[in-house]
This record gives structure tokens, sequence and C-alpha cells, in this order.
């Protein structure tokens, strides 16, 4: 297949998926909305993710800190003084965020950035560490930044969060972010930087002997995921509406990460179907957390109770990875030559069919 | 001309003196061979050279410059290049993608200009492309490009890693037991290999080895190391009757 014919159907398929979103947005109710747009933001921090674990190998735990990093700038930049000055019951809003309110565009912009920064600042000495220990330093600084985050009450409002924040977040601007966030990592994947990156996943010290500065490429990685983690952030907080430090937990973090592997460690495209599957599967369980549901099975009653959509998904997980060790995609990305190669058999057996 | 200037050069672990005032002067074409019994320092050295381990003493001048203590990656960018006693290869990138790492330290472009793929970085991703490919062919694996590199058989994997040092453009290169498990045969082949490669490529080599055939027969100046010092220095011939050689290699019969 000629690399003209791929480009586009690529194109092709892009305009009818946005086609698809913007009609989602005018047709769809509100709640379908955004399970869509959780979908695209689970992917970012996913693809965000990648680019740290699956293609430089540097096990990260500290996603929940960028994305509340983003999430909660954006949302002190956006939220209107008069309803921060409303909110902010224990202490009133320091200056300037107490006289503050951005639009869309300059907030993200910034929020990002400062994620990005954070990231950067975070990554300078987790990065000199290796492994597991590298993995326990991240973890810990996320924790630090939600224990800052639920005590700084003239900035953050603490643990009661920032209500009302606008609703910005649709299926067309998530699913645009999504598909830049791919499209930035998987060029640089692809390019010089990525090779170097991988090199260093592979081992570091033959990279280093072969000319890679190891630890000045790490913490480009490292910096750049606290970036687009950062924007997830910000994208989530305009879709939730309110920012509580409560969703920074380690939990979120686990998230990212099982939605990661679940969907292949260095494949974008699993990302994308690992959200998507992990998404849906929270949605279509939560009943189960809902205290008046009641399941007829076996001839028994279950009664819902909170927690156990996690359990029952934690299993769909483990049975995930029992069939498909290295995750559904594997390191494998989706490509026009993979589907026809995949499509090619069936469509010979049809027509074998039809001469018959 | 030295290219090469490695001057009481020691490495202490802890009690343990793993090479104690090493001396040795490459000059610009020169093949010299480091040989010596199990645990004598040679991997050591090279370590010490290539800045993996940081000497305890001692100074390593290449071309004129101290490069004592520097980063593995900046004494790649200043010409010398390495390849380790048990292979290491980027295993799960392919043969193509090994060779270009290599080339990875000579990019100009930045980041962002990658990320991007702005017109400048695409220009210089088409000069590593032919340059790596042209590399490839020029060693002999050009038919393997596409190959996941863990997966060549053990020779093939030798020659890759020879070429991705290659790559970084080296003046030096350091040989970590190039012929470990390799038969008779492929020994030759390995040595006519490593002697085309140093005049194609305008090398030196500093080769430490196990296998006495290889070295004997190509290596015009050998060095012994026992214990981390160098017990003899000279042409094969003269090494290979040093009763000093013979006691460190076949033990010494007591009276």
């Amino acid at each position: 297949m000629k690399k003209a014919t791929g480009r586009i159907l690529t194109a092709i398929s892009l305009l009818v998926l946005s086609l698809l979103l913007w009609w989602a947005e005018g047709h769809l109710d509100p709640y379908m909305c955004r399970i869509l747009s959780l979908i695209a933001i689970n992917a970012v921090w996913a693809v965000s993710l990648n680019l740290i674990y699956g293609y430089t190998g540097q096990f990260s735990l500290g996603h929940a800190g960028f994305i509340a990093i983003g999430a909660y700038i954006a949302s002190l930049l956006t939220v209107s003084p008069l309803k921060k000055a409303r909110f902010f019951m224990v202490e009133p809003p320091i200056w300037p965020i107490s006289v503050i309110q951005w639009p869309f565009a300059p907030s993200l912009t910034v929020a990002t950035l400062a994620a990005t920064f954070f990231g950067f600042l975070i990554g300078f000495p987790a990065l000199q560490l290796r492994g597991d220990y590298m993995a326990i330093v991240t973890l810990g600084c996320a924790e630090v930044i939600r224990v800052f985050i639920m005590n700084l009450y003239p900035i953050t409002n603490g643990a009661m969060g920032i209500k009302a924040v606008p609703l910005y977040t649709t299926p067309l601007w998530s699913w645009g972010f999504l598909a830049f966030t791919i499209f930035i990592v998987k060029k640089l994947g692809d390019s010089s930087y990525g090779r170097a990156f991988k090199a260093i996943r592979e081992d570091e010290v033959a990279a280093g002997t072969t000319g890679i500065s190891v630890f000045r490429h790490k913490l480009m990685a490292f910096t750049i995921a606290s970036l687009f983690a950062g924007l997830g952030g910000v994208l989530w907080a305009h879709l939730i509406c309110s920012t509580d430090p409560n969703a920074f937990t380690f939990l979120l973090s686990y998230q990212v990460l099982v939605v990661t592997v679940m969907g292949g460690l260095g494949s974008l495209t699993g990302s994308v179907i690992g959200s998507t599957i992990y998404v849906a599967l929270a949605e279509l369980l939560r009943p189960l957390d809902t205290p008046t549901t009641r399941i007829q099975a076996l001839g028994m009653t279950i009664r819902g109770h909170p927690g156990i959509r996690m359990l029952v998904i934690s299993i769909l997980f483990v049975l995930i990875i029992l069939f498909y060790r290295r995750g559904i995609m594997g390191s494998n990305e989706f490509s026009w030559q993979w589907l026809f190669s995949k499509l090619q058999p069936i469509f010979k057996r049809k027509g074998a069919g039809r001469e018959k | 001309m030295t290219i090469l200037k490695v001057d009481k050069l020691s490495k202490r672990f802890g009690g343990l003196v793993a090479v104690s005032d090493f001396n040795v002067e490459i000059d610009k074409g020169e093949l010299v061979a480091l040989i010596g019994p199990n645990g004598a320092g040679k991997t050591t050295i090279f370590n010490v050279i290539t800045g993996l381990y940081k000497p305890t003493g001692g100074r390593v001048h290449l071309d004129g410059k101290d490069i004592t203590g520097l980063r593995p990656d900046k004494v790649t960018a200043l010409g010398i290049a390495r390849t380790f006693q048990n292979i290491r290869l980027f295993s799960h990138l392919s043969v193509l993608d090994n060779v270009k790492v290599g080339r990875h330290l000579r990019l100009r472009s930045s980041l962002i200009a990658a990320a991007f793929g702005l017109p400048g970085y695409r220009r210089e991703e088409e000069e590593i492309d032919r340059a790596s490919m042209r590399l490839l062919e020029r060693v002999g694996l050009a038919d393997v490009a596409q190959e996941e590199a863990g997966g060549l058989p053990y020779g093939l994997q030798r020659k890759l890693e020879i070429a991705r040092a290659l790559a970084t453009d080296p003046k030096l290169l350091l040989l970590d037991e190039p012929a470990a498990g390799m038969n008779p045969a492929e020994i030759r082949e390995l040595m006519g290999f490593i002697l085309r490669i140093m005049e194609e490529f305008d090398l030196s080599i500093f080769l430490v080895e196990h296998q006495m055939r290889l070295v004997m027969g190509m290596c015009p100046r050998i060095l012994v190391l026992d214990h981390g010092i160098t017990i003899a220095e000279g042409p094969p011939e003269e090494i290979q009757n040093d009763p000093k050689v013979i006691e460190a290699y076949l033990g010494v019969e007591e009276e």
C-alpha cells in the first residue's frame, strides 16, 4: 500500500470522526457527551504515561500531581472573582486569585505550562534514581502536591475544593486535544529523540556509551509527559466543573497506569482502547456501587455496595492481563496496512464462497 | 601521534585494588591488545576510560584533551566508542534503529523541531537514515536492517554492536572481548572484519581479549595485566615467552 493512500484514509477518518463528534455535541445528552470526553481525557493521560514509562522505561507514579496542578490552576484562573469570594469560606482568597478571571485559551496555556514546570522541578531530583526508587519518589511528590492543596486555604480553598468551574470541555475539544497529544507523542517517539528514549529503556549503560545524555533525555521525556498530564487535568476540571483535592489521590495515578498497561505499554492506540474500555466499564458498572440496586442472579439477590465496582474492574483487569500478557495492543500501533492485512482473508473467503 | 594516553590510572572499590598505576599510550592507527587472566581489571580499565567509573587516581587524555571522569556520553562525543563483553544491544529496537541511536549525539535539531517534524529536522532525519543504511551496508548488515536486534544470531549481534559504535564517528574504538563465545572460523572472520573497519574508518583500536589466537595473530603490541598491575608489554613473540606472563596464566611450579 502506498504512503499517500494511508494519508488520504487518515484524513478521511479524521474528518468523519470530527463530524461524528460535532453531531454528538448537538444530539447526545450531556451525560453521553461527558463520557465521550472522559474517554479522551483518560487517553491523554495514558498517552502521556506511555511517553515516560512505555517509551523511556521510567516507572512514574506521579501523574495525579501534575493533573492536579493543571486542574487547579485552570479552575482558579477561570472562576469569577464573585464566585470565588462566595466559595472561599474558611479564608478569603489572596490577591491575585481574588480578582483574576481569564478566558479558556490563556488559562489552559498557563495551567499546562505550570504543570510542565512542576514536572521539570520534580523530575530533576526524582530521575537521579532508578526503577522502583524513582516510582516511590514521584508517588511521594504527587502526595506532597495534594497535601499542599488540601491545606493552602487562601489559595486553593483546601479540602472544600473549587466549585462552579465553567464547563468548557466538549467532546470536540477533548478529542481534538487527544489528537494533538497523539500527534506530538507519536512524532516524538519516531524521531531521533524517541529512539534515544527507547535506547534508555532498553539499556541505560549502553545508551550512555552510545552518546546519549541519559539524564537529560529522561528529564525531557518526563517534562513533556507532565505537560500532557497537566493538559488532561485542565480539560478534566472544565468537564467535571468542580475541583476537589480528593480526586487527585494515588488512585488517580493508579488508574492512569491501569489504562496504559491494559492498552499496551508503548502503544498509543492501546492507550485509546484501554481508556475506552476503562471509562465504559466504570460507567456500565456504576449501578453496583449504588446501595439501592438489587440484582437477581442464581436465585440470590445481590445488593449494590460502594466499592464493588472497582472490585469487578480489577478482576476484569486481571483477566485481560492473563489473556493479553503485554496489554491489548502489546507495543503495536494501528496502521492501515495492518487493517488491510486483517481484512484481506475475510474478503477472499467471501469471494471464494460466491464462486461456488 | 598519540591518540589515547592513560597515565597512572588506578581504581579501588573499597579495599579492593582493581587497577593500579596503569599506563598506556596508543598512537593514531595503532591496534593494541590488553590481555590478562579473569579478574585482572581489564574491563575496569575500559569502564574508567569510557566514563562509566570515576578513577581513584590518574588521568586519561584523548587527543591531548583531558577526559578524566567525564560522563560516558561526553567521552563518546569526543571520539571514544566501545562494545561490551556481554553484548548490550537495544534488543527491542530494529537493527537500523540501533545504529541510528549512535547518530543522535550529532543531531542539531531541537526537541520541538523533532516533535512537530519541522523541515530542518526532516532533512537531518533523512541524512541519519542514509548514513545509517550506508554503514549497515559497509559492515554487511543491510539485509537484516528491519529485524529486531535481539533476534539476530550471536555473531551478527556482535557485528551490530560494533556498527553501533562506529555510528558515533569514533577516533578510538574499545572492544571488550569481541571474540567471546566464537568458534575458530568465526574468530578468523572477525579478525578480518576488525582489520578492515580499522582501515576503512581510520580508527585506532584498543581491545581486551581472552582468545590468544586472535590477539597473537593480529595485534602488534600487547599489554598483560594481572591483579591490576601491568606485568608485561611488547610484541606477541616476546609476550609468549615472558616468564611472568606464563606464571600469571598457568601458575608457577612449586619447588
